[in-house]
């Protein structure tokens, strides 16, 4: 594996109070795929902004290609751009067009031209199958056409990071596919992804590692194929049963 | 704070003068809210009417009312009325006629918008319910108007009350000309009394209306 | 109504208009600029700054313009704090719907999801660059109606400059029907006048205001 992307250290993070991430650690390398499961309200998504700075952490740190995230707020922005994190809900900018959503970062934050941004913007639409509809609003797109240019816009950015929140959940069935494809493609291009989702087949074919995370800690991690077929914790098992039918019929 | 001039406040009965002046616009907006609240209950309640005359006529009252500044209606009413139909009217009768026309037509736009803002289905699931008409406004429709409406009509009670302060340009003496004759009266012995004395207006006038929208905020925050 | 007392009195109107017009425009504005900036230290939650607004919110708020007016053009003078009529009468508007205006612009702020800010962030963009693409175009829409009922309250507000001496349409009709006892003609005029000036924003507000919502920009 190549150099190291991200580090977590002894990562503690509470909400008023209660614990949700405790004592964790954990390295990315560049061009690996993590995916994390775990049942809801385990802290995956909590993880995923404590990485991106969204959420103060109370303890631990986070260090993104050897610089701290968490120390230097005035930083931030620039630390940022190395990562780009895609959400539940594509949080596109309703007021904005396709193309303008997707070159406003590299505009604004990078001082790229127009031009610039405009070309590259395209070729990027073009390869998730959306160019013809540059010029739309959000608001004209389905959910998974949504989820596709927020992908496009945070890898405008050419962030050594991308972070993935659940971004087939709010999506629905048909459209997950269309989804799941893009993000295939960008982990054969060798892309590093840190990945949280609750579609396990999908978690099995793209996951070089996968973390399971349970009480705000990280209960097993393995190899797709070690961790789907032989569990070692027993809550791995039970939680990987929850996806299985028993017969229901005797 | 001699040379702030409050202490002309302290002299002879002068406070309780100012706190008369202050009453004087009270009672006006208080006189005037009651008749809006009433008048523009059955304003609301006409104006939610399909009739196209009624929703004409209502419309134009409103709109009227609404485009004058509150100066130009005092205007109307105290100069123009006596001028044309002869009638005497003093200053704060026409301020209670204006304030009154004005609030019920904003109270009237306020009772519309609570009414029309209960989705359709609400009647629908209350008679599905088994509900009659009296039965489902009574115990469906009118708790959830109020509550929309309720800290809106607060607001507009502030709104009446800051707009008192108009009637002294049509000679009505309240609070402000109470603090002009106060700073007229002292101008020699208290030469900084217009400082105290307007700050001192100021204030209470804030103290009249910012309890009343607090309660307003309160109420928007529980029913939200 | 006699026609040629309308004719004379006219050009006095006009005048009267303009003087309305301009002081009016400039305190809008300046109530702008100062409700966006409290609007954007509310929403930021900057510490001190932020209770400092909110009682300005609150004072200006609820207390009237005119008595507003009579403490800066009476009372500040005194603490040796001269101004003439016209920045008095600027000042107390921009006072008064700095106030206003914060709170519409805060409550569209509000509206906008505070997700879409943290998406703006995570592309690298600092506050002020999302807070400036991001949030407040959407929130301006979304405080559009609210910010349009705000220039027209604050127009009419203008009507209470006479007491500051402002040769304005109010104190234009006063005078004159203090003068020559024409009131009918003073009277139509004073509402014709400002029906020339409100009517318009009101117009091209609600024309502004459908199309906003026809386009559903932003939402």
């Amino acid at each position: 594996m190549g150099r190291e992307i991200l580090r977590i250290e002894h990562l503690h993070k509470e909400f008023e109070g209660k614990t949700v991430l405790d004592d964790l650690s954990l390295t990315l390398a560049e061009g690996e795929v993590a995916v994390i499961v775990g049942p809801s309200g385990c802290g995956k998504s909590t993880l995923l902004r404590c990485v991106n700075a969204l959420e103060p952490i109370q303890g631990g740190s986070i260090f993104l290609d050897g610089a701290e995230i968490h120390a230097d707020p005035r930083k931030l922005p620039q630390l940022r751009q190395k990562v780009g994190m895609v959400f539940q809900s594509y949080e596109l900018f309703p007021h904005k067009s396709i193309l303008d959503n997707i070159t406003l970062a590299p505009r604004k934050v990078q001082k790229r031209s127009r031009e610039d941004a405009e070309a590259e913007a395209l070729t990027l639409l073009e390869r998730v199958g959306l160019a013809d509809r540059a010029k739309d609003y959000p608001r004209q797109l389905s959910g998974g056409q949504k989820q596709r240019v927020a992908i496009v816009r945070s890898l405008i950015m050419h962030p050594a990071l991308m972070l993935f929140d659940e971004v087939t959940a709010a999506l629905d069935p048909e459209m997950v596919r269309e989804v799941l494809d893009v993000l295939l493609d960008l982990a054969k291009q060798g892309r590093t992804m840190l990945i949280v989702t609750h579609e396990m087949q999908f978690a099995r074919a793209v996951a070089d590692r996968i973390l399971f995370l349970d009480d705000g800690g990280i209960v097993e991690e393995g190899r797709p194929a070690d961790f789907f077929d032989h569990p070692k914790t027993e809550r791995a098992q039970r939680f990987l049963n929850t996806f299985t039918f028993e017969t229901v019929k005797e | 704070m001699q040379a702030l001039g409050f202490e002309v406040l302290w002299k002879g009965k002068n406070f309780a003068r100012l706190m008369g002046g202050l009453w004087v616009a009270l009672r006006i907006s208080l006189i005037a809210v009651g008749i809006s609240l009433v008048a523009g209950v059955l304003m609301g309640a006409l104006m939610t009417r399909k009739n196209p005359l009624i929703k004409a006529l209502t419309q134009l009252y409103l709109e009227t009312v609404r485009i004058m500044p509150q100066m130009v209606l005092l205007f109307l009413a105290f100069f123009g009325t006596t001028r044309w139909f002869g009638w005497n009217l003093s200053g704060e009768t026409a301020s209670v006629i204006v304030f009154a026309l004005w609030g019920t037509a904003e109270m009237g736009d306020l009772v519309r918008g609570a009414l029309e803002s209960i989705p359709r289905h609400q009647y629908e699931s209350a008679a599905a319910l088994g509900l009659d008409g009296k039965q489902s406004f009574l115990y469906v429709i009118l708790p959830q108007t109020l509550r929309r409406l309720l800290p809106q009509v607060i607001n507009l009670i502030t709104r009446m009350i800051k707009t008192t302060s108009l009637v002294l340009m049509i000679g009505v003496v309240e609070m402000l000309k109470v603090a002009q004759q106060i700073i007229e009266a002292n101008r020699m012995k208290v030469p900084n009394a217009a400082f105290g004395v307007y700050l001192t207006v100021l204030v209470l006038y804030f103290l009249a209306c910012w309890p009343i929208s607090l309660l307003a905020k309160a109420l928007e925050k529980r029913w939200s | 109504m006699n026609a040629d007392v309308l004719r004379s009195y006219l050009p006095l109107y006009k005048e009267a208009a303009m003087l309305t017009i301009r002081l009016g425009l400039l305190g809008i504005a300046l109530a702008f600029l100062i409700g966006l900036v409290c609007a954007a230290v509310l929403y930021c939650k900057i510490p001190v700054l932020r209770t400092v607004v909110r009682a300005y919110i609150e004072l200006s708020r609820n207390t009237p313009l005119l008595i507003q007016l009579f403490f800066l053009y009476y009372g500040l003078p005194k603490l040796g704090i001269r101004t003439t009529p016209e920045a008095c009468g600027v000042s107390g508007l921009a006072f008064l719907g700095g106030g206003y205006m914060a709170e519409a612009f805060r409550s569209g702020m509000e509206a906008i999801a505070p997700i879409q800010l943290e998406s703006a962030l995570s592309l690298g963009m600092t506050r002020t660059q999302a807070l400036s693409s991001v949030i407040l175009p959407q929130a301006l829409t979304v405080s559009f109606p609210a910010l349009m009922a705000n220039v027209i309250f604050l127009m009419k507000e203008t009507s209470v400059f006479s007491a500051v001496s402002l040769m304005d349409l109010m104190f234009t009709a006063k005078d004159l029907i203090g003068l020559y006892y024409n009131t009918t003609e003073s009277l139509f005029l004073l509402v014709v006048f400002y029906l020339l000036i409100l009517l318009p924003i009101s117009l091209v507000g609600s024309l502004i205001e459908r199309r906003l919502r026809y386009a559903g920009a932003g939402l």
